[in-house]
């Protein structure tokens, strides 16, 4: 599904360059659940976000579901994303001036979905998390475990190939963060391909296999055994 | 444009936003009814000061009489110049052709004025027939002085609508009714209408008969004439101007007067004076242009303040729509469809207002030199165009960059 070979970014600080990728080798098949971990300043972060098409590479080659990912445009990678990837985010970034419902539909209206069918869809995903009977709630009327499993909902509704999550349990307490990564358990039992990027270590092995990051190198990738989220619930 | 899910779209922001929504339209509502309400009045000065010189006919040419003010070829400074009547004919003859009406005009003085046993005190004129057309007066009852009236010096006199009121309440109709003039009397045989009031208190002879029964001998005191219309406003002025100089030079060689003595001889005409007011109105019109338009100005720094505003405080809204898939060129499409649609019901609410209330309050003004202001409303649309497209060319470049910021950094935008 995500073929990486030799990935390297650079940020430029004034004069100076900060290497933060350092040449990453990296292959998530269909239907996998990895964890990236590493300490702030890994380089995990910005590594999501080139997988997420919302940064580019300085160099190396990144091929996503047989597609090479190069020369993007903005239009361009707007488009793969929209098609191919799904994200849920640390802050949640709902739109606050919209309903949970809205919010979730979207990602179908820059599909260019009609509204009806938009809505249909986006109350099918938002049964799926549990909040039907929240969704003409706007997000400051939520909880922080509803707003992100509303964020999941919308990740999920233009059905990615990829669900990319960047530090989804970062704010919030530890029983809502594994009632999320249930979730995202489930979502995986589905067939969905999901990468969690995170620095904690409990749920990193809520997952089926973590790659470690340090200074912007792999320094090791392993299968484990993924620990239910429902048993700490 | 036609997009309706855009629009759904757009509708949803402005109903959740609406302080934002209500404050960009304030400003550009506001700068629309200012630059109207100042151009209306702009335009009721004009109509105004039109309206003032409508009530005389407009091409007149007065000449009056003074005191000489320079000594010239032996003649001392401070001779009274008396014109008469072989002036006002040579005159008239020598430039038949530029002139429309022609009048000379007498006062009566030191006449007792009286009908029946009331003695009245308004001022006796002795003009020609064509006064009528010159002094734009216009019938109650009756008739003006003819021509025959002139030749035959006869005995009739015309009075103002005001002194029908004032003396002839008990009488039908004052047209049969005699005045004593000094003993002599005269039938009324019209009763005039004037515009202004003043004017009203008056009474016409002949000028023929105010010269022979008055002892006026061949002495006048007034020449009037009107000119030929002409289409072209400035080619009338020209042609008044001309005509002025050529009545003063002519008059001036007849009675031996410096040719750059003014008070000898005034030649006065309505054109001139107007095309003074008409300039005069011009620049007021322009400074009210000048205003309105940094009105507008303003109203556009506003839009574009608010604009820029909006755009920073959705720097991250548009983060996350662009990591939902949404392409630069659709967020720049909302911002600028929103950014459109705000200012163009805004400012048609402006338009509607002003032209309302000049509308409205327009026709009841009564100030002299202001008259009904109004505003042609293909201007007023098209500032509202402007104004419009102005708000989209401050809200796009805002909304260009907030396109183009990548999208991770919108993203991080707090």
């Amino acid at each position: 599904m995500i073929e990486i070979k030799n990935l390297h970014k650079s940020y430029k600080m004034g004069s100076n360059a900060l290497h933060v990728l350092k040449g990453i080798d990296f292959n998530v098949d269909d239907g996998e659940l990895v964890a990236i971990m590493g300490s702030s300043g890994s380089g995990k972060s910005t590594l999501l976000n080139i997988i997420g098409m919302l940064d580019v590479a300085d160099e190396g080659e990144y091929i996503l579901d047989g597609i090479p990912i190069k020369n993007l445009n903005e239009t361009k990678a707007a488009n793969y994303r929209n098609k191919f990837l799904g994200f849920i985010f640390q802050s949640f970034n709902l739109i606050n001036y919209k309903t949970a419902l809205e919010n979730v539909a979207l990602p179908l209206y820059y599909q260019r979905m009609p509204r009806k069918q938009r809505q249909e869809k986006a109350m099918k995903y938002l049964d799926q998390v549990g909040l039907k009977e929240w969704s003409h709630h706007l997000p400051s009327e939520l909880s922080g475990g509803q707003k992100q499993r509303v964020a999941i909902a919308r990740a999920m509704v233009a059905e990615p190939k990829v669900l990319l999550a960047d530090e989804l349990t970062g704010a919030l307490d530890s029983t809502t963060s594994y009632e999320v990564m249930d979730l995202i358990q489930k979502i995986n039992d589905l067939g969905n391909t999901i990468l969690v990027v995170t620095h904690e270590v409990d749920i990193a092995h809520m997952c089926k296999r973590i790659v470690y990051l340090k200074d912007g190198v792999i320094i090791k990738d392993e299968k484990v055994k993924q620990v239910k989220a429902l048993a700490h619930v | 444009m036609f997009d309706i899910e855009r629009w759904q779209e757009i509708f949803d922001t402005i109903r959740k936003n609406k302080l934002r929504t209500f404050l960009t339209g304030l400003s550009v509502a506001s700068g629309i009814f200012m630059l109207v309400i100042l151009l209306g009045f702009g335009q009721g000065m004009q109509n105004g000061i039109a309206h003032e010189f409508e009530q005389d006919a407009t091409t007149i040419v007065e000449v009056w009489p003074g005191i000489t003010s320079k000594g010239y070829r032996g003649l001392n400074p401070g001779r009274r110049i008396q014109l008469r009547n072989e002036n006002y004919e040579t005159a008239t003859a020598l430039y038949a052709d530029k002139i429309e009406y022609k009048s000379p005009l007498i006062f009566v003085r030191n006449v007792s004025v009286n009908y029946g046993k009331e003695a009245l005190v308004y001022g006796v004129r002795g003009v020609s027939y064509d006064y009528q057309f010159i002094d734009n007066q216009k019938m109650h009852e009756g008739r003006f002085l003819n021509y025959q009236d002139e030749v035959s010096t006869g005995k009739v006199a015309i009075i103002g609508k005001k002194i029908k009121q004032d003396v002839f309440k008990e009488v039908n109709t004052p047209v049969g009714e005699f005045i004593n003039i000094s003993g002599v009397l005269f039938k009324i045989v019209g009763v005039f209408d004037e515009n202004e009031e003043r004017e009203e208190e008056r009474i016409y002879i002949p000028i023929t008969t105010a010269q022979k029964v008055f002892n006026g001998a061949n002495n006048i005191d007034n020449i009037s004439y009107t000119l030929p219309p002409v289409e072209n406003f400035d080619q009338a002025v020209v042609q008044a101007i001309a005509f002025k100089d050529n009545l003063r030079t002519y008059l001036q060689q007849v009675h031996t007067v410096a040719p750059d003595d003014t008070s000898a001889i005034q030649v006065w005409s309505a054109l001139e004076e107007a095309k003074r007011y008409f300039s005069l109105v011009g620049n007021i019109k322009f400074f009210f242009w000048f205003v309105g338009i940094c009105t507008i100005i303003a109203g556009v720094v506003g839009v574009s303040n608010i604009m820029l505003i909006v755009v920073k405080e959705r720097t991250r809204e548009i983060g996350i729509r662009k990591a939902l898939g949404a392409k630069p060129w659709s967020i720049v499409g909302m911002i600028l469809h929103e950014a459109i649609f705000i200012t163009t019901i805004f400012g048609f609410t402006g338009l509607i207002f002003s032209m309302g209330l000049l509308e409205l309050v327009g026709p009841n003004i009564e100030v002299d030199y202001v008259l009904n202001p109004s505003v042609n409303f293909n201007v007023a649309l098209t500032t509202v165009f402007v104004l419009i497209l102005a708000g989209a060319i401050a809200g796009f470049f805002p909304a260009w960059r907030a396109a183009s910021v990548h999208t991770i950094t919108a993203l991080r935008d707090e």
